[in-house]
């Protein structure tokens, strides 16, 4: 009954090559094929750009109505939970003061609305993303069209990205948002606990050929564009006015651009 | 052998225990998910549309597949467009498209969107109803995916 060590040794080598040989001959039989689809295109309306990009007119935001018109639009859409305690506080789009918005740009001969009212902040879609750097599971990232988009299914909470967004555009689920939510609103599915959201530039308007939805309840207050485009609104606007982006000397290249010069745009 | 016994009459009765739901049901024939595949809304469709994004077979196999695809396209590459082998195009939609067939209003099946809220204020996803449809295979195998925590069921289907 006792072998010896080369048996041993030999014995088990063959045993190990008829496990691995079996192993391939099973996993390639077993191989079948998926995709059966002749293929994937984009929606017939879908709207194209190389990089969109939007500029907050401040002097169209003159009233709280103003603001909120448009953080409704937004949150009502997308089903976004108002928690009660501001811990748990979801947003996309809200309002910010000056010196938050701008810090370091504080001038204390500033115009007075640009100083005391407050800016519609929301999700830059930066060119350089610091959000899509962290994040480990790629659930943020950058689509060709420069919107920087989530995959909800992706996210894992890790909160990484809200560390490294240095804009505060990102909110996390603490708790299920399903129960704080109004109005249901059928067109944008809901988030589940664990998982961080923002602005996605309402990249599904987009594809239907729509504008994002606080763009078209803004009277104009917000304009929205393709960069890249010479001849679009928001491309005149920043190159013949004197537009300001938030922390600009961080170096991400943020796509929303505040126009606070007031007065008629180009 | 040492209390050999002993040992040998507690290993078959362990093993008598251990069988017990194997012989219990042999012999039984399984029923099977009894699967909606012809709700109100499939039958308005004219025959040349009853069809799936797929033949059944595919789909039966391969829908789970299908849907990452469907989502990696749509979330990922914004190809919200889905052509199938047949060359027919087909928006991708779990809400409408798959539902817009695939949605049962039956009042023991409440809509997704009556998210049930538990005396706590707390919706729990495991209790989130998926549309009938859904539910019958995949309460039959235990399979529990969590696309209703967030996803709804069609407008149509939400009175």
């Amino acid at each position: 009954m006792s072998i010896n060590r080369r048996q041993f040794l030999r014995r088990a080598g063959m045993i190990t090559a008829l496990g691995l040989g079996s192993s391939f001959v099973i996993s390639g039989f077993g191989k079948k094929a998926i995709a059966e689809a002749a293929g994937f295109e984009k929606a017939s309306n879908d709207l194209p750009a190389k990089r969109w990009a939007m500029v907050v007119d401040m002097s169209k935001f003159k009233t709280e109505a103003d603001y909120n018109r448009v953080i409704e639009a937004c949150h009502s859409l997308h089903n976004v939970p108002n928690f009660p305690d501001t811990k748990n506080e979801i947003k996309w789009i809200w309002e910010e003061d000056y010196h938050h918005a701008f810090a370091g740009g504080f001038n204390e001969y500033l115009d007075d609305h640009v100083l005391h009212s407050p800016f519609m902040v929301l999700c830059n879609h930066c060119e350089n993303p610091p959000c899509v750097k962290a994040c480990p599971t790629q659930a943020t990232f950058q689509r060709p069209d420069g919107i920087v988009a989530m995959d909800f299914h992706r996210c894992i909470g890790c909160r990484f990205c809200m560390g490294a967004c240095p804009f505060g555009a990102r909110s996390f689920n603490f708790k299920d948002p399903r129960p704080f939510i109004e109005e249901v609103s059928t067109e944008y599915p809901t988030r589940t606990m664990g998982v961080v959201e923002k602005c996605n530039f309402c990249y599904e308007r987009l594809a239907e050929g729509l504008m994002p939805a606080c763009v078209e309840k803004s009277n104009g207050g917000l304009i929205f564009g393709d960069l890249d485009d010479p001849n679009s609104e928001v491309r005149k606007i920043v190159s013949t006015k004197f537009t300001i982006r938030r922390k600009p000397e961080l170096g991400t290249q943020p796509s929303v651009y505040y126009l606070v010069g007031g007065g008629e745009h180009a | 052998m040492y209390k050999g016994g002993k040992i040998f009459a507690s290993l078959i009765i362990f093993a008598a225990l251990f069988t017990i739901p194997f012989f219990y049901n042999m012999g039984k024939a399984n029923a099977g998910p009894d699967v909606a595949l012809n709700t109100p809304a499939i039958q308005q469709l004219p025959a040349s549309d009853q069809q799936c994004v797929e033949s059944p077979e595919f789909m039966r196999a391969n829908h789970m597949q299908l849907l990452n695809q469907w989502r990696e396209e749509a979330v990922r590459n914004g190809q919200t467009v889905y052509i199938n082998s047949q060359g027919k195009e087909f928006d991708i939609s779990l809400q409408d498209t798959c539902l817009k067939c695939h949605a049962t209003e039956s009042a023991s099946n409440p809509v997704v969107l009556n998210n049930p809220v538990n005396t706590a204020g707390v919706s729990n996803p495991a209790i989130n109803d998926s549309p009938q449809f859904c539910a019958s295979c995949h309460d039959y195998s235990a399979v529990k995916p969590l696309c209703w925590t967030c996803h709804f069921e069609p407008k149509e289907a939400v009175k």
